[in-house]
């Protein structure tokens, strides 16, 4: 097999170095992919914020060939290991435009929301990268597919909680008609909004 | 930096603030994840995180296999196991669960079980097959979130033996109507052009439409691929230089709609891609080069606002004009841009900066001149990372003169250095320019401290003894030899004094072999003292595995030269239980070998290191223990291949539906089978009907019907065929005379960059400046030595000049339509296994006589030719042309791997008087069945052969309706199309054989089923198989 990915694994761990987001577009064990995340923390955590924002070569990830881009906000550090032949500041402004697409999805982001939605978080990086290429780099682009999954995501948690969608259906009883237009051949599904509360 | 992103974070000062944060808290405060996170954040030690995720694990474990719980809960579990792998937990058992979550629940569902499939498997995971039905399912449901998720997984992880399962339904998806579903799939198939590069081999074309795609998403991801493909193979591409330009002078031009805008600018993240294309194709290609000098201008000129998406893009630039051929006024432009970088405050830029210089420097030396000053400075910046780009920036310069000043630099650098790879990294190259350099070994052996630099420098070799007999080269003297050895063993001791220090593993084993071999020169220290240490580095953690057993080694080869062994049995003993392997068995030689000293003494010699070792490698003396063995019954030895085999048959895929009840038998025949086919009969009636079975009860085996597809029309459809003479506008033109090329004028001034340093730092700085960037340019100032970029553009105006004076002379060339050029593709005499033929025929236009004429390919990844053909006058008689007479030149061309189709481009260059020479360029497209023979071999032979090839592939080929009932027409079609040698028809089989010249075998096993010629191919080769099968089909279809 060829090795030409582009962007080898995102990580994400906060000032102590707990991982919070991990995902690796090479494959590595488990404990070498825990033995990377320690030695990119180690490498990258000692650097103050006056440095350049680009490491060469940690010993791990494939060495001269790859190289560390990260950004540091507040309490985490967004690591990009990438091939050596990728453009620095243009992965730079990727992790700024992953960074700001969080916050839009989060409203206001932070390293908790990063924990509890793990899974979410992990679906807007899927529209950003996909099996470590850039798949989209337009913000609103990418919150619009990531909308898309959540509408789909609050309509059908209003589908299983049963008495929310019963105290909705009669609240809607009285409404006029709603347009409702589900297509479900379109990715546009614009079920009404049956919120549960 | 997001300012917002920036404060919200700083706004969270620990994790435990739950209730401040509503948004965040709301679901986890009652989620069982909510709660496994806060307990974890409560734990202050690693043990008790280590027992807290344990007992979480087999909660989840019991959860999970609890028959109660829903797909829902399930859900969640699922994310809570993810959690606990990414904190570095195994959750093995969750793997399944995820597999099955992604195939049964609904999208959501759906969504979490295919995120923990990508984030727990590896491509080769055994788990994955079981996930490729549903992938299947997906991509052919009429949900698009599920299309959508089922190309991402493909993206992400998929097996390879897999792919042509999935390859029609992805290929399809390249026309769905929706802008994402052809993105993703356009990403899909790139992944399968990576791991599998033969098999998307026929969808090129659909490439090429995905490149063309109204929109502009799809196009950007169809650069990944061409990227990749134009890396492998610049030639092939050329056509879509013109394509390439015209897209960046859209999107640099502000063509795109506004969306794709980030921070105004344009699509910043396309043009880096697409400036990256533009430099492969432009690298030594003039003429590619000469259209695209106007875009990359514009480009630089763009790219002026000050935000740092510009600087990236204006970064690519740089690097796209210094690759392709050289343009004097873009030079100029590009320098300037250098220059901005290096001076710049911004250190990303700086840093940015230094690599370009490092880029360039080789080109343009005077560059580095220019901004010697700065570079002085980043000697002693605070970043080790700029610091390091300097020291890789000064080693592209060493010349004879500055060298032993630039090692020094590297050498202070490696003092402070503690990172393991950059260390092995300046190493290397100390210790390569201490190679070219000899002078310099007298900087490295002055002082011990140095001495020990000068043994890292060793670590960039692969095994010490090289090294060390590498010394013994360079010191003939047996003295000089014996003091250099005593002198290392005497400074690995001291190092090995000091504790807590951390020295590279490369560095362990050098010392441990060096120690092990050459203690003996130290008769006084003795032998206890040495083991001692070297057991004490044994028990360090920080020592990998590896390391070990070089340290073990060392540990026994000393114990043979000592009777007391008291740490040695020690050792031997604690690591006679130890979990590695290889260091058990380490422990027991020693143990074994201290028990014996005969055997001992007579294993390892004192100071016989350099001795040759005569290596019995057919294990002669292993024969009365193996056939005692045989004749106890134990099972004979099989190669390594053969185990291979038998093992992959095992795990043969099936692409065929699973019967209604798959008969147990049946496996055990077809295995039968596969050892000869000309017992075939039986295994082949029996697997005939599981097909036949199959294929009636397909309804109810719902989950592999997408697999029936794999080799219907659309896997395979018929590529147009390549024109059988292609011609390209050929280009004719004059090579360049040779540079006379003037010194070049006009160097830039030298810009000095004054500083807040004090008079004597400053001095100090000129100072270092002047001896590190002595050589470069010559003294005088005002003439530096022009690098070869420069000549380059000097030689190119005279040549502009040139044509136009050389337009009147008497035999004119005036235009490339003078020469026709047809290129033949002859097929050698059919029976033979002759390569195929290529003949040029050159029509002249008007009177000239040929001198020498060259035809030349350019490298190919497929198709390689055994070698340029050069015809002279001397050997060969060109007669003299006049208008209209027809010359003919041939040259053979084999294919040296597989594919089914090999575009071939080239050039045909001539000289017609002396000094005057042209050039013609030329592409055919080649298919694999040119250069297929026929073999003729014996039903007998077949066999044998048919045993011997390790690669098979079994396919079914859809057959016109006019042949579904004999096997003899679809056969005669192949025999026609392909020139395959028929060898026998047994009953219902046929077999066949044919080769890829010169020398590769395919047979093939033929059988009609059902309406379906099941073809099984066997090949020495990996990839013949593969596209042999395509070449089969294609020819089934045109028959």
């Amino acid at each position: 097999m060829k090795q030409e990915k582009m962007i080898k694994a995102i990580l994400v761990f906060n000032n102590h170095g707990k991982p919070r987001l991990i995902r690796f577009y090479q494959y590595f064990p488990e404990d070498m992919q825990q033995q990377i995340i320690r030695e990119t923390f180690h490498l990258v955590s000692k650097r103050d914020d006056n440095v350049c924002n680009f490491l060469e070569g940690g010993s791990l990830i494939g060495g001269s060939d790859y190289k560390l881009i990260y950004r540091h906000y507040a309490t985490l550090y967004f690591v990009f290991c990438v091939d050596s032949s990728e453009s620095e500041l243009g992965i730079l402004d990727l992790i700024q435009v992953f960074v700001e697409t969080l916050d839009k999805c989060f409203e206001n982001v932070c390293e908790l929301d990063l924990i509890f939605h793990m899974d979410k978080v992990h679906y807007i990086l899927q529209e950003v990268v996909m099996g470590g290429m850039v798949l989209e780099t337009n913000m609103n682009e990418i919150v619009a597919q990531v909308e898309n999954q959540t509408r789909l995501e609050k309509s059908e948690g209003g589908l299983s909680a049963a008495p929310a969608r019963a105290v909705s259906a009669v609240k809607n009883m009285n409404l006029p008609e709603i347009p409702r237009n589900i297509n479900i051949g379109d990715i546009n599904i614009k079920v009404p909004n049956l919120s549960p509360f | 930096m997001s300012d917002v992103v920036e404060k919200t974070l700083t706004a969270i000062p620990s994790l435990l603030l739950l209730d401040s944060q509503p948004g965040a808290g709301k679901l986890s405060l009652t989620s069982k994840l909510g709660s496994l996170i806060r307990n974890i954040t409560e734990l202050t030690s690693k043990h008790e995180e280590e027992k807290l995720i344990k007992k979480e694990l087999s909660a989840i474990r019991e959860q999970a296999s609890s028959p109660n719980t829903t797909l829902r809960q399930m859900k969640e579990i699922m994310v809570r196991a993810i959690y606990c792998e990414m904190l570095g937990y195994e959750a093995s058992f969750s793997y399944i669960h995820a597999i099955k979550l992604a195939q049964q629940g609904s999208v959501l569902e759906k969504r979490v079980g295919y995120l923990a499939v990508s984030l727990f498997l590896n491509e080769s995971h055994d788990l994955l097959l079981l996930l490729v039905n549903t992938v299947l399912k997906d991509l052919q449901s009429t949900n698009l979130i599920e299309v959508c998720m089922a190309l991402t997984v493909a993206s992400q992880i998929f097996p390879k033996d897999m792919i042509p399962a999935v390859l029609p339904l992805v290929e399809d998806k390249l026309t769905h109507s929706k802008e994402i579903i052809r993105r993703k799939a356009v990403l899909a198939l790139y992944k399968f052009y990576l791991i599998a590069p033969n098999q998307v081999q026929h969808i090129h074309d659909k490439f090429r439409k995905a490149l063309c795609d109204k929109d502009p998403g799809v196009m950007t991801a169809s650069l990944h691929i061409y990227l990749q493909m134009i890396k492998e193979n610049p030639g092939g591409f050329k056509d879509l230089t013109g394509s390439f330009i015209t897209i960046l002078r859209q999107v640099v031009g502000g063509k795109l709609p506004i969306d794709f805008n980030y921070h105004s600018v344009p699509a910043p993240w396309l043009q880096i891609q697409l400036l990256r294309v533009l430099a492969l194709l432009g690298k030594d290609d003039p003429s590619a080069s000469e259209i695209m000098y106007d875009v990359l201008d514009e480009s630089l000129r763009r790219a002026e606002m000050n935000h740092n998406i510009t600087y990236a893009i204006l970064y690519e630039c740089v690097r796209t004009v210094y690759t392709i051929s050289p343009n004097s006024d873009l030079l100029e432009k590009a320098a300037q841009c250098i220059g901005k970088f290096v001076l710049s405050p911004k250190i990303n830029l700086k840093y940015l900066g230094l690599k370009a210089l490092t880029y360039v420097v080789q080109q343009d030396a005077n560059l580095a001149l220019q901004h010697q000053m700065t570079i002085i400075e980043c000697l002693d910046h605070p970043d080790p990372i700029i610091r390091r780009e300097t020291l890789e920036l000064l080693y592209r310069i060493t010349n004879a003169q500055n060298v032993t000043i630039i090692v020094e630099k590297m050498l202070d650098f490696l003092r402070q250095s503690k990172d393991e790879y950059t260390t092995i990294d300046l190493v290397g190259k100390v210790a390569e320019l201490a190679e070219k350099y000899p002078f310099l070994t007298s900087l490295f052996s002055e002082t011990n401290h140095q001495m020990f630099v000068y043994d890292r420098t060793f670590l960039n070799y692969k095994n010490s003894q090289f090294v060390l007999r590498k010394s013994e080269q360079s010191f003939d003297n047996e003295d000089e030899d014996r003091q250099l050895r005593l002198y290392a063993v005497d400074s690995y001791l001291s190092l090995l004094e000091q504790d807590n220090v951390h020295f590279p593993q490369r560095f362990l084993q050098v010392m441990s072999w060096v120690l092990g071999e050459y203690s003996y020169l130290k008769s006084e220290t003795g032998y206890e003292v040495v083991l001692k240490k070297l057991a004490r580095l044994l028990d360090q953690s920080s020592v990998t595995p590896e390391t070990k057993s070089w340290i073990m080694a060392a540990i026994t080869k000393l114990s043979s030269g000592t009777t007391c062994t008291e740490t040695a049995s020690a050792v031997a003993l604690k690591y006679s239980t130890s979990l590695d392997t290889v260091l058990r068995q380490c422990a027991f030689e020693l143990r074994h070998l201290t028990e014996d000293r005969d055997l001992m003494s007579q294993v390892l010699p004192l100071d016989a290191s350099c001795e040759d070792l005569e290596v019995d490698t057919s294990l002669s003396f292993l024969d009365g223990f193996v056939s005692e063995a045989l004749a106890s019954g134990a099972a004979p030895y099989k190669p390594h291949h053969q185990r291979q085999e038998e093992l992959s048959q095992e795990k043969a895929l099936n692409y065929e539906p699973y019967s209604l009840s798959l008969p147990l038998s049946l496996s055990s025949c077809s295995i039968t089978g596969r050892q000869s086919p000309s017992g075939l009969s039986l295994s082949s009636g029996l697997s005939g009907n599981s097909a036949e079975m199959a294929q009636k009860g397909s309804s109810s085996t719902l989950k592999l019907e997408g697999v029936r597809k794999v080799w219907g029309k659309e896997g395979y459809l018929p590529q147009k065929e390549a024109p059988e003479e292609s011609t390209l506008k050929a280009l004719s033109k004059p090579t360049r005379t040779p540079a006379q090329s003037p010194s070049m004028e006009g160097t830039t001034p030298q810009e000095c960059r004054i500083n807040e340093a004090t008079p004597e730092q400053d001095q100090e700085r000129q100072q270092l400046a002047s001896s590190l960037f002595v050589g470069l340019g010559s003294h005088n100032s005002l003439c530096l030595v022009s690098g070869p970029s420069k000549a380059l553009i000097l030689e190119l105006k005279r040549f502009s000049l040139a044509s136009e004076t050389e337009g009147s002379e008497p035999i004119s060339y005036s235009s490339c339509a003078d020469v026709e050029r047809y290129v033949k593709k002859t097929k050698g005499n059919a029976n033979e296994q002759s390569p195929l033929g290529l003949s040029f025929l050159l029509t002249a236009a008007g009177t000239c006589r040929i001198e020498e004429l060259q035809i030349g390919f350019m490298k190919r990844m497929f198709c390689e030719v055994r070698c340029a053909h050069v015809y002279k006058s001397s050997s060969h008689h060109f007669p003299l042309l006049v208008p209209q007479s027809v010359e003919i030149f041939q040259t053979d061309v084999v294919m040296e791997e597989p594919c089914a189709q090999a575009p071939l481009t080239g050039t045909v260059s001539y000289h017609t008087e002396p000094g005057r020479s042209w050039e013609l360029q030329f592409s055919v497209a080649l298919v694999l069945s040119d250069f297929i023979r026929p073999l003729k071999v014996s039903t007998e032979e077949y066999g044998k052969l048919w045993l011997s090839c390790t690669h098979d592939v079994k396919q079914n080929l859809k057959l016109l309706s006019d042949q579904i009932n004999s096997l003899v027409t679809p056969l005669n079609a192949l025999k026609q199309k392909l020139q395959i040698h028929v060898v026998d028809i047994i009953g219902e089989e046929g077999i066949v054989a044919c080769q890829l010249v010169p020398s590769t075998p395919c047979l093939l096993h033929c059988r009609v089923h059902a309406g379906m010629l099941v073809v099984w191919l066997r090949s020495p080769s990996p990839y013949l198989p593969d596209c042999m099968i395509y070449q089969c089909q294609k020819a089934i279809q045109e028959s």
